[in-house]
């Protein structure tokens, strides 16, 4: 029998602040655990919360990039729960009245092309902290550093339709929040996780089945996975005539099977209510419209005037707009006088390679371009320029410096050029007798063993004229 | 004279009233040494070597600070609370910690773990909570003033018990920075003084936005007004649900006859009506035990305070810890609180509560809207009462607080102060404000209490 699947995801965010959601505590990661906190993050007797507003920004900045609408009020609340990562025995988050609701994403995939997702809404919360298991034999240890670090849960529509959308919609997701310098969306540090929500249902259905929940996924590779896995048990369920029990469950890597939380770790009754000690968030509409001005050109717009603007293929158009960094140097690549298509060549070819080793950009694109021109007037050759090229990612000189110091640049020099000729003549009876007879394609052989005799350097295009000239006047 | 000697002589008074069980932690090295900071001082503050008591649920780091519960016992706060240091820095000195009920959590300073505090008057008789301890320190003439605190009268309401001035700020005026949350959105740092002027003087020093408090808001700074020689051109409205016919006739009488020397000096009286005033302590008991069974989820033992080590996992140690740190009162709230917000009680309880909140504090808007500059009644339903009287009767109990808890839902300044005795017994009135209109109400309160002496009996 067919189901369609439907998924829907629930993303965390971390907000790229410095500081923490409600104190100054530093979020930067990878510390001693419990060396960044304080009394308002450890949840100590009297402390209050104080609102980061940069994190506020942040967040507006994350939802205007997803269309969403900002509301000019928004309420923090209280989430109530009992557990030891949660030093006030409360979450701070927005509940019935989130910072901004109703937005957008698009996204390709692969089976149904352009696609959307709804965004329903994007809330402000503070992060809990980690429980250590490892650290203390038999016992768990409590790290609250990343205690009140600021977050944005981004929750999407039902509207994918397969695991593989799910990875999509999340790399969309990922590259719209980096672009937005809204969060640096590493999930190896923990600044982006996955809920995710599956169900199934009858083609044409319009209600949607009972769905489960897979909890904390912490890679897009385990995302997919995880739903794969999901989605078979589901539809073996249905299939043998079953039903699907709403439960939330967690997904091993390790041995990639879902199983279902105990029912402690999962059934809360969150008791939300606003947190007394935090005014009602009022935003006003000329702060929003600054946000919205400050929101860098986003990718989907950058990808179509890479197209129409340079005429790049949509494939080039795609892969330099991948990250931002990549479109900027690309850009700054084409205003330094470079031909755009040349450019895309170079950024996505040795650029990138390059940019993936080291982590960033190694040749300015003063540099580049000056290279493309040295190609472009015949003084390198395009082999040579690549050699040239990698030189210049160590060395941090010109390209007309590199080419001189490695004796690349291409010879024209006439005498230069027929001494290799004569050579290659005097060296080569056979060849040069049938080409006098007649058989002009020996020409070719004879340019290739001229350009190995010069080991590359001679220029290609003032051989042949010379090559003739010699054949026809001896 | 200096701090030094200031120190000194509050020093022996604290030892000499020990007897009340008013204070927690103090001791004599520590007062010397707020006189030696004091004393060296470059230019005398405003409260220039007055020695003030602080309620022990106001962090301070020199003395533990345990809110009256074995949950905190011993536990000393690594920061000082804003009201502390604007204290210091004002050049008061800090004189010791006092006892109050759990948590801020009663009416009568019998529920502390440290044993009950005695009514200064009278041992057998309470004096008033969940302040009692700064009340009596004060009532007893150990220090001038005292900081409490409030979330449904537990300033005002002591200090009629006690027969001092009690004053709650509008709501946003003091910070709440270090102040252990009770119910949030009504915890108001508060002030005992012997006189208005006292008090006033403590609360100026206080107030003022605080950066570490969201709810602070921005005001002048607050004016310490002198009380004008008669109150011509005032108008104080006697709301008639503050006056029920079996109010006792102890408090009546001591009312009447304030209200009598106000007309004589002036004052335009008229009786106003503040209709959803009988629902304001169900509101209040639905609100602050919300708000409290939040605020007090992070005592669970597992970071600080105390713990009890149990067989079995995390839950077993968070309940047998909460179980045996947190006294029946507290606990009490805690059930309840937690049952107003569950699913399914939540719209019957919690929302209706706060739509109750908003038509109460609606009712004052009107009144002062309609030309009422402020209003005057009664403090308490009766005086001070018999320890153990109604300890057994929770609801009884929270009646005490009928008059005083409006102020707090509606986030309004109020200030009692003495008006006369009944059977020896003090008797307070009770002005209430518009927001932030503290200045001219302690004015006005000044005024009165110039003309009254509050130490008269009054006829029954």
């Amino acid at each position: 029998m067919t189901w369609e699947t439907v998924i829907g995801l629930e993303v965390h965010v971390q907000l790229g602040t410095r500081s923490k959601m409600f104190c100054g505590c530093s979020t930067a990661f990878g510390e001693p655990p419990n060396t960044q906190v304080c009394p308002v993050c450890l949840g100590l007797p009297g402390a209050l919360p104080s609102p980061n507003a940069m994190a506020i920004r942040l967040a507006a900045r994350a939802a205007l990039s997803l269309e969403c609408t900002v509301h000019e009020t928004s309420v923090f609340a209280r989430k109530n729960y009992f557990y030891p990562d949660l030093p006030k025995g409360y979450q701070i988050s927005q509940f019935d009245r989130p910072l901004s609701s109703n937005g957008r994403l698009a996204f390709e995939s692969a089976d149904r092309g352009p696609c959307e997702v709804r965004i329903e809404r994007l809330h402000v919360e503070e992060d809990a902290g980690k429980l250590l298991h490892d650290r203390i034999a038999g016992r768990t240890a409590v790290d609250l550093n990343r205690a009140g670090v600021p977050l944005a849960e981004i929750v999407g529509g039902p509207d994918l339709r397969s695991p593989a959308e799910a990875r999509a919609y999340l790399t969309a997701l990922r590259q719209l929040m980096v672009y937005a310098e809204v969060s640096e969306c590493s999930m190896e540090k923990g600044s982006l996780r996955v809920d995710a929500n599956i169900s199934l249902r009858r083609p044409g259905q319009a209600a949607l089945g009972t769905k489960t929940e897979i909890k904390n996924l912490n890679s897009f590779a385990n995302v997919e996975r995880a739903l794969e896995t999901e989605r078979a048990r589901q539809q073996a369920v249905l299939d043998a005539g079953g039903m699907v029990e709403q439960v939330s469950l967690t997904f091993s890597a390790a041995t990639g099977q879902t199983r279902p939380m105990r029912s402690k770790e999962e059934s809360h009754d969150y008791r939300y209510f606003p947190d007394p000690d935090l005014p009602p968030l009022v935003l006003s509409p000329e702060w929003i419209d600054s946000v919205r001005r400050e929101l860098p050109e986003l990718p989907a717009a950058r990808r179509r005037r890479f197209v129409t603007g340079y005429g790049l293929s949509a494939y080039d158009a795609g892969v330099l707009t991948s990250e931002r960094t990549i479109a900027d140097y690309f850009e700054a690549v084409v205003a330094e006088g470079a031909e755009p298509k040349g450019a895309a060549n170079w950024v996505t070819g040795e650029a990138m390679s390059a940019y993936h080793d080291a982590g960033h950009f190694t040749v300015a694109p003063e540099r580049l371009a000056g290279l493309m021109r040295l190609v472009g007037d015949g003084t390198l050759s395009h082999q040579a320029a690549k050699k040239v090229y990698v030189e210049m990612t160590t060395s941090g000189q010109e390209a007309a410096a590199v080419a001189d110091r490695l004796g690349l640049v291409q010879v024209r020099d006439e005498a230069a050029l027929g001494a290799w000729v004569d050579a290659v003549l005097a060296a080569h009876p056979t060849e040069v007798a049938r080409y006098r007879a007649g058989e002009t394609k020996m020409l070719g052989f004879l340019t290739g063993q001229v350009m190995k005799a010069s080991r590359g350097k001679a220029d290609p295009k003032g051989v042949q004229p010379v090559l003739v000239r010699k054949l026809g006047g001896l | 004279m200096s701090a030094g000697e200031a120190a000194r002589e509050v020093g022996q008074r604290l030892r000499a009233a020990s007897r009340l069980n008013a204070t927690l932690a103090w001791s004599d090295a520590a007062l010397e040494a707020e006189a030696a900071r004091v004393d060296a001082m470059p230019v005398p503050g405003p409260l220039h070597g007055m020695p003030v008591a602080v309620k022990d649920n106001i962090v301070t780091t020199e003395q533990p600070t345990t809110c009256g519960s074995r949950m905190l016992a011993g536990y000393v706060s690594p920061f000082n609370a804003t009201v502390t240091d604007r204290l210091r820095g004002a050049g008061a000195l800090i004189a010791c910690k006092t006892n109050l009920d759990e948590f801020a959590m009663g009416s009568s300073t019998e529920h502390s773990a440290y044993g009950r505090v005695l009514h200064p008057l009278d041992p057998d008789r309470v004096p008033g909570g969940s302040s009692g301890g700064s009340a009596a320190l004060v009532a007893a003439g150990v220090v001038p003033a005292a900081l409490g605190s409030e979330t449904g009268g537990s300033v005002r309401q002591p200090a009629s018990f006690c027969g001092v001035v009690g004053v709650k700020p509008t709501y946003g005026r003091v910070s709440r920075y270090g102040l252990v949350a009770f119910g949030s959105s009504l915890d108001c740092v508060s002030v005992f003084g012997r006189t208005v002027s006292d008090a006033q003087r403590v609360l100026a020093s206080i107030a003022g936005l605080d950066p570490l408090d969201a709810t602070t808001v921005d005001q002048p700074p607050l004016e310490t007004l002198p009380g004008p020689a008669s109150l011509t051109g005032r108008t104080i409205g006697l709301p008639r649900e503050y006056f029920p016919p079996d109010l006792h006739p102890g408090v009546k009488a001591g009312c009447d006859a304030a209200i009598a020397r106000m007309k004589e000096l002036g004052a335009r009286i008229v009786e106003v009506s503040l209709p959803h005033a009988r629902f304001a302590v169900p509101t209040y008991y639905i609100l602050a035990p919300a708000e409290a069974a939040a605020n007090l989820a992070r005592f669970d033992g597992a970071r600080y305070g105390a713990r009890v080590t149990v067989e079995g996992d995390i839950r077993a140690m968070y309940r047998a810890t909460r179980g045996l740190g947190f006294g029946a009162e507290v606990r009490r709230r805690i059930l309840t609180g937690t049952y107003v917000l569950s699913a399914g009680y939540h719209d019957a309880y919690y929302n209706r509560a706060q739509g109750v909140r908003a038509r109460i504090a609606g009712d004052f808007a009107l009144v002062f809207a309609s030309g009422v500059d402020f209003l005057f009644t009664p403090t308490t339903p009766t005086p001070a009462f018999k320890a153990g009287e109604k300890t057994a009767d929770p609801v009884a109990m929270y009646l005490a607080d009928v008059f005083v808890c409006s102020a707090n839902l509606a986030g309004l300044p109020a200030v009692s102060l003495p008006v006369g005795r009944s059977e020896g017994l003090p008797v307070g009135g009770q002005f209430m404000a518009p927001h932030f209109q503290e200045a001219g109400m302690l004015a006005c309160a000044a005024t009165l209490e110039r003309h009254l002496d509050a130490t008269r009996e009054v006829a029954r």
